[in-house]
């Protein structure tokens, strides 16, 4: 019992106090060579770990459709580039209306979340017609045509192949240049939180108990006389509402998007970093999206370094692939380690605990 | 009227190529309930290493051509063969877990090729036929879409005999139908299992080799592109129906012809509302069976 009530103080305590380190971060001087490109407060590295906050604040939105729900969607990449290119579109439409930038901004994000809220739920009240392999083909088929319509440049909004920016007329100063990232940083890290504990709500509302009911026995909870659907259907809205906050930080991050986010390729990648970070673990969805952050930098940095270069063409080739690296390291994951790191994690734990009972 | 007929039947053959990916994703499920996300690569490394061979044998020849399919034939089989032994059968019934293992193979397998053979699409030589065209009713058909259909039409007898007439072909029918119950009478599906896979792997295969000469280049990203088609087509069609992945992706390749020469290059927008609202008035697809 008092592990039970220590646990209920110690963990939000920990969590803030880990939010208030990493808030610190652009003020201090850390380095940790060979994961970290520089020291903390550098742009670069301020950079890469707003990159990866944003990733995953996206891998915890997905985690409330795979790993709450359980529900394998293909299409979440839909709602990232919705929150991407819907602020940059916004944005540039406010622009000739010389709103102030804070108040164009902000009626941009608006605008923006009632959008990625009419897209979430109309795709999951159709997508949830149906279920498990089927779902995952229609919710991959909406992200496709979506990224079909984008790279097409329809309507002459999304820029084609080329992508939307976002320009310094069309943000706070604030938010613009190497000098603000921290500021940007910032927001990264707020967003984090603010999914998260979007996520821990839901988690621990009814609507989350039925969703994880569901997705044990759907026949029991049906009998009980409540309904899967309705609350799938609340659960992939909000995840997609959160995914879209998720991109609305990437493209003023990035200063703009490109398609490659509504790509079939990138749900794949959130698919990846959820599994790699551990199924059904929240932390793990964090951890996954930033050790896959991390990774994907490094590894990109291997690839081209001239260790790599001096091989012979049978180790050149497939250690200069990022993706084929990490595409191992996910089957391995799942073949072997089911849990992801999380997993890992929880078995150490457990394992110490009944050491510790004996 | 003639460029009705042309988009009729560059459709049909575009609806072949579909197949030929189809067909395999649909037999695989039916029997074993797995989406195998890795078909694709397979058709990119049938593609691939069916033109490295092929153009060594004779670039451009019919000699060479033939080759590249047996070739890219043999690879798919092969390739499909190592992953269901090695990967899929590991993960007997987990089928998220296997369609995840799939996802990563297909990754993986796909920035390998990258890495081989570059990202940027080769240029591949036709054969001086496929070159040419034929005049149908005013219509000039590019040649490589009789090739194409005929191809598939082979494949598409050649399964279905298989399936009719060998003691496999049953026990595969029987999987499809019942799993639980055939392994109860004491038969090891799971040899049904690889033979299911390597067939897919080989049709895919072949795939690869026609889609190189449908569009006049090979990539490693060949196969992904139409990976997704083919799942459409195979739910449209209905999983595990091989009539109706036939059927689909006729359907489909024709429509999408149609709406991107009518209405401003739409296809690929109307493709997807089909499948929504095939799904939503039959959600186990055209001919499946309900789920």
């Amino acid at each position: 019992m008092s592990r039970l009530t220590g646990n209920r103080f110690v963990v939000p305590v920990l969590g803030v106090l880990l939010v208030v380190f990493a808030a610190l971060l652009p003020r201090l001087d850390l380095s940790v060579p060979g994961v970290l490109p520089g020291a903390t407060y550098t742009p670069g590295t301020l950079q890469i770990l707003a990159y990866g906050f944003l990733i995953a604040a996206l891998a915890l939105s997905y985690h409330l459709i795979f790993g709450l729900a359980g529900m394998l969607s293909f299409g979440h990449a839909l709602f990232f580039g919705a929150g991407a290119y819907g602020l940059a579109i916004v944005l540039r439409r406010l622009l000739p209306a010389e709103l102030p930038a804070g108040v164009a901004l902000l009626i941009a994000v608006l605008v923006t979340l009632v959008v990625a809220f009419v897209i979430a739920s109309a795709v999951g009240a159709l997508a949830l017609r149906v279920t498990g392999i089927s779902f995952a083909m229609v919710t991959l088929a909406f992200a496709q045509a979506m990224n079909v319509l984008v790279r097409r440049n329809t309507g002459g909004q999304t820029g084609g192949e080329e992508g939307v920016s976002v320009t310094s007329a069309m943000v706070p100063d604030v938010l613009i240049g190497v000098r603000n990232s921290a500021n940007l940083y910032w927001i990264a890290l707020a967003i984090l939180v603010l999914v998260y504990l979007a996520t821990v709500w839901i988690e621990s509302s009814r609507v989350g108990h039925v969703a994880a009911a569901a997705r044990e026995n759907e026949l029991r909870v049906r009998v009980l006389g409540l309904r899967p659907y309705t609350v799938r259907l609340f659960v992939f809205t909000a995840a997609g509402v959160l995914a879209a906050v998720a991109g609305m930080g990437m493209v003023l991050l990035q200063s703009g998007t490109t398609p490659r986010v509504t790509s079939a390729d990138f749900t794949l990648t959130l698919l990846v970093i959820v599994v790699l970070g551990g199924v059904g673990y929240r932390w793990g969805a964090i951890v996954g999206g930033l050790v896959y952050t991390l990774l994907d930098k490094r590894l990109s940095d291997l690839a081209s370094s001239d260790l790599i270069a001096s091989l012979p063409a049978v180790l050149r080739i497939p250690l200069s692939e990022p993706i084929f690296i990490l595409g191992s390291i996910f089957v391995l994951i799942v073949m072997f380690l089911p849990g992801g790191i999380a997993g890992i994690a929880h078995r150490v734990r457990s394992g110490g605990e009944s050491s510790h009972a004996h | 009227m003639s460029t009705l007929v042309l988009l009729l039947i560059t459709g049909v053959g575009l609806g072949a190529l579909y197949f030929l990916v189809a067909s395999g994703l649909s037999l695989i499920y039916g029997l074993m309930h797995v989406l195998n996300f890795a078909h694709g690569a397979f058709l990119s490394l049938g593609g691939l290493l069916g033109w490295e061979v092929g153009r060594r044998v004779g670039d451009g020849t019919w000699g060479g051509l033939l080759v590249s399919m047996l070739v890219g034939m043999l690879v798919g089989a092969l390739f499909a063969i190592v992953t269901e032994l090695v990967f899929i059968r590991r993960l007997y019934n987990r089928h998220i877990e296997q369609v995840l293992v799939t996802v990563g193979i297909g990754l993986a397998a796909v920035a390998l090729f990258e890495g081989i053979w570059g990202s940027d699409p080769i240029i591949t030589t036709k054969v001086p036929w496929l070159r040419q065209t034929t005049e149908v009713v005013g219509a000039r058909v590019p040649n490589h879409i009789w090739l194409l259909i005929g191809v598939a039409v082979v494949v598409l007898l050649a399964i279905v005999l298989f399936l009719r007439f060998t003691r496999f072909g049953l026990v595969i029918r029987a999987g499809v139908e019942n799993r639980t119950m055939v392994t109860a009478l004491g038969i090891d599906v799971r040899t049904a299992f690889t033979i299911v896979f390597a067939i897919g792997g080989a049709a895919a295969g072949l795939g690869g080799v026609l889609a190189s000469v449908y569009y006049g280049n090979v990539s490693a990203h060949q196969g992904t592109s139409l990976l997704i088609y083919a799942f459409i087509v195979t739910v449209i069609g209905g999983l595990g129906s091989l009539t109706g992945a036939a059927i689909a992706s006729v359907l489909i390749a024709v429509l999408q012809q149609l709406a991107n020469f009518y209405l401003g290059g739409t296809g690929d927008l109307i493709i997807v509302l089909a499948l929504a609202a095939v799904l939503l008035v039959r959600p186990s697809g055209l001919l499946g069976r309900a789920a």
